[in-house]
């Protein structure tokens, strides 16, 4: 049983990743359902498909995500900074810094050499600044959330949302939509007003190179340059793994090393 | 003497008219698309209300985030003052007045004169303004105007743990697939919401008498919470809380009418 598994429970995608050694074999992200019971299982369910394995073959498991708790598989629990500080140094050694945007929450968090977390910030108190704002937003133009980050390189003259509390900048949003500013013009804008508040979160961790984007959002080009700009330094792109599983990475790396007794 | 006081807020426009310290009319009405013709509406029909002619009113101030735009007022005061002078003229012995509107809250602290001695107010979060129960009377599907008398009902505690009203939103959803009560579910909505508001008026020293005004002030469950956010009773003042903005420039135009 060398095989181990990471499992990582959020409130809106859940993630699982099987590992063989320092390699991965087969992952998965979800929608999250309504109990982090089920969600955990039908991830792990995917993720082992993806494989070709059985949970027979896996020797340890860790849970993390808000619902780590719950997951009734699971060898050990362990938080979602380490997690993600874990995850992304794995998938970019030379790491420092790791922005995390979660479905409802923003993590910054400051790593050391080793990958050990030695600082961390988190925003889960206002949906502004987090997935959820997003979410938000793409519903009001009737797009994907996926759909969202392209807009900014196609824009013309961005708007400037003046709001950062979501409630107020989706009324903005509808009043730009109904004076018939373009989408492009409106979605660049709505990139611009997530990386800035996202911005102020992590420079109170002091951001230093390399620095990497973690979760879902990481995904969205128009939040990463605009981050970019306003942080001074450039993210580096992850390329070895999908940035949205770093937590489960982490998570499963974390098990490979309590697998080899470390 | 006649005179009036106009306040043009986000959501709704109110005006005052008052003769020789008395209010003899008085409206509220849901805004239009632009502050002057709210401005023009509301005053028209306050005047047709109170069965006089816009000619008869000698002095008018106008107040509120529209009070740029009332072209019928002689001067404008801030909402700050006004609102202070509202409260003071009603109660006297009031020295904390907690207005939370549409879209913003705000605490004033007035000495014994009602002149104001400090103030906060938040316009910036969505949270502890009347949004926030506007939005979750939507997501419960009740009536905004009936979340006081169902709270009234509630016989079980919850506490709802998020102050956001988009993540508040969310806990609310998850509450009612849980099968909790609806009643018990607003009362925990009126204390988180009212803990928010508590903290910012705390902020500015809480003294005693306090008084609740605005729109939100018409919902009874919200003075019990913000009573036990507060940790002091919350009173009402003797009028419509809604006015109370707009009675303070009816206030302010009768005394520079006079010439003080």
């Amino acid at each position: 049983m060398k095989l181990v598994a990471g499992c990582d429970v959020g409130s809106l995608t859940s993630k699982a990743v099987i590992m063989n050694g320092n390699k991965i074999i087969g992952s998965s992200i979800i929608r999250s359902k309504a109990r982090p019971e089920e969600s955990a299982q039908a991830a792990m369910d995917n993720a082992l498909e993806n494989a070709g394995v059985d949970m027979s073959q896996i020797g340890y498991v860790v849970g993390t995500g808000y619902g780590r708790d719950k997951i009734p598989f699971i060898s050990e629990a362990k938080s979602e900074i380490a997690c993600h500080g874990k995850g992304a140094h794995w998938m970019v050694p030379t790491v420092k810094t790791v922005i995390d945007i979660g479905g409802q929450d923003c993590k910054a968090v400051k790593l050391n050499e080793s990958g050990v977390v030695e600082n961390f910030i988190t925003n889960d108190k206002c949906a502004s600044g987090t997935g959820r704002f997003l979410e938000v937003m793409a519903d009001v133009l009737n797009i994907g959330i996926e759909e969202l980050g392209d807009l900014s390189a196609r824009a013309r003259s961005p708007i400037i949302l003046a709001s950062t509390c979501t409630v107020w900048a989706q009324a903005d949003v509808i009043k730009y939509l109904n004076s018939g500013y373009s989408i492009e013009d409106i979605g660049a804008g709505i990139n611009s007003a997530m990386a800035k508040r996202v911005a102020i979160l992590a420079n109170t961790v002091k951001v230093e190179k390399e620095i990497c984007m973690t979760g879902g959002v990481a995904k969205n080009s128009g939040v990463v340059s605009t981050l970019e700009k306003i942080l001074g330094h450039r993210i580096r792109k992850i390329r070895r793994a999908d940035p949205q599983l770093a937590g489960a990475i982490g998570a499963a790396v974390f098990a490979n090393e309590k697998r080899n007794g470390q | 003497m006649i005179t009036a006081g106009c306040d043009i807020g986000s959501l709704t426009a109110k005006a005052v008219i008052m003769d020789d310290g008395i209010i003899i009319s008085q409206e509220v009405i849901r805004v239009k698309a632009r502050p002057e013709e709210s401005a023009n509406e509301v005053f028209r029909l306050a005047a047709e209300k109170a069965g006089i002619s816009p000619s008869d009113i000698k002095f008018t101030v106008g107040t509120g985030y529209g009070k740029d735009a009332i072209s019928f007022a002689e001067t404008t005061q801030s909402e700050i003052s006004c609102h202070a002078r509202g409260a003071w003229w009603n109660l006297p012995s009031v020295r904390t007045i907690v207005d939370i509107g549409g879209q913003d809250a705000k605490a004033i602290r007035i000495d014994e004169k009602g002149n104001v001695v400090r103030y906060i107010y938040n316009d910036k979060c969505a949270a502890g303004t009347g949004r926030f129960l506007e939005v979750m009377a939507k997501a419960l599907e009740v009536d905004l105007a009936d979340m006081g008398d169902l709270s009234a009902r509630a016989q079980e505690k919850i506490r709802i743990s998020n102050q956001c009203v988009i993540f508040a939103e969310t806990e609310v959803v998850s509450l009612i697939n849980e099968g909790r009560d609806v009643c018990d579910i607003i009362c925990g909505l009126h204390h988180a919401m009212a803990n928010r508001v508590a903290s910012l008026a705390k902020s500015i020293e809480v003294h005693e008498e306090v008084v609740m005004t605005g729109g939100v002030a018409k919902n009874s469950g919200m003075f019990n919470a913000l009573s036990e956010g507060l940790g002091v009773p919350v009173k009402a003042l003797p009028v419509d809380p809604q006015i109370n903005g707009a009675l303070g420039a009816a206030l302010f135009a009768a005394e520079l009418a006079a010439g003080k």
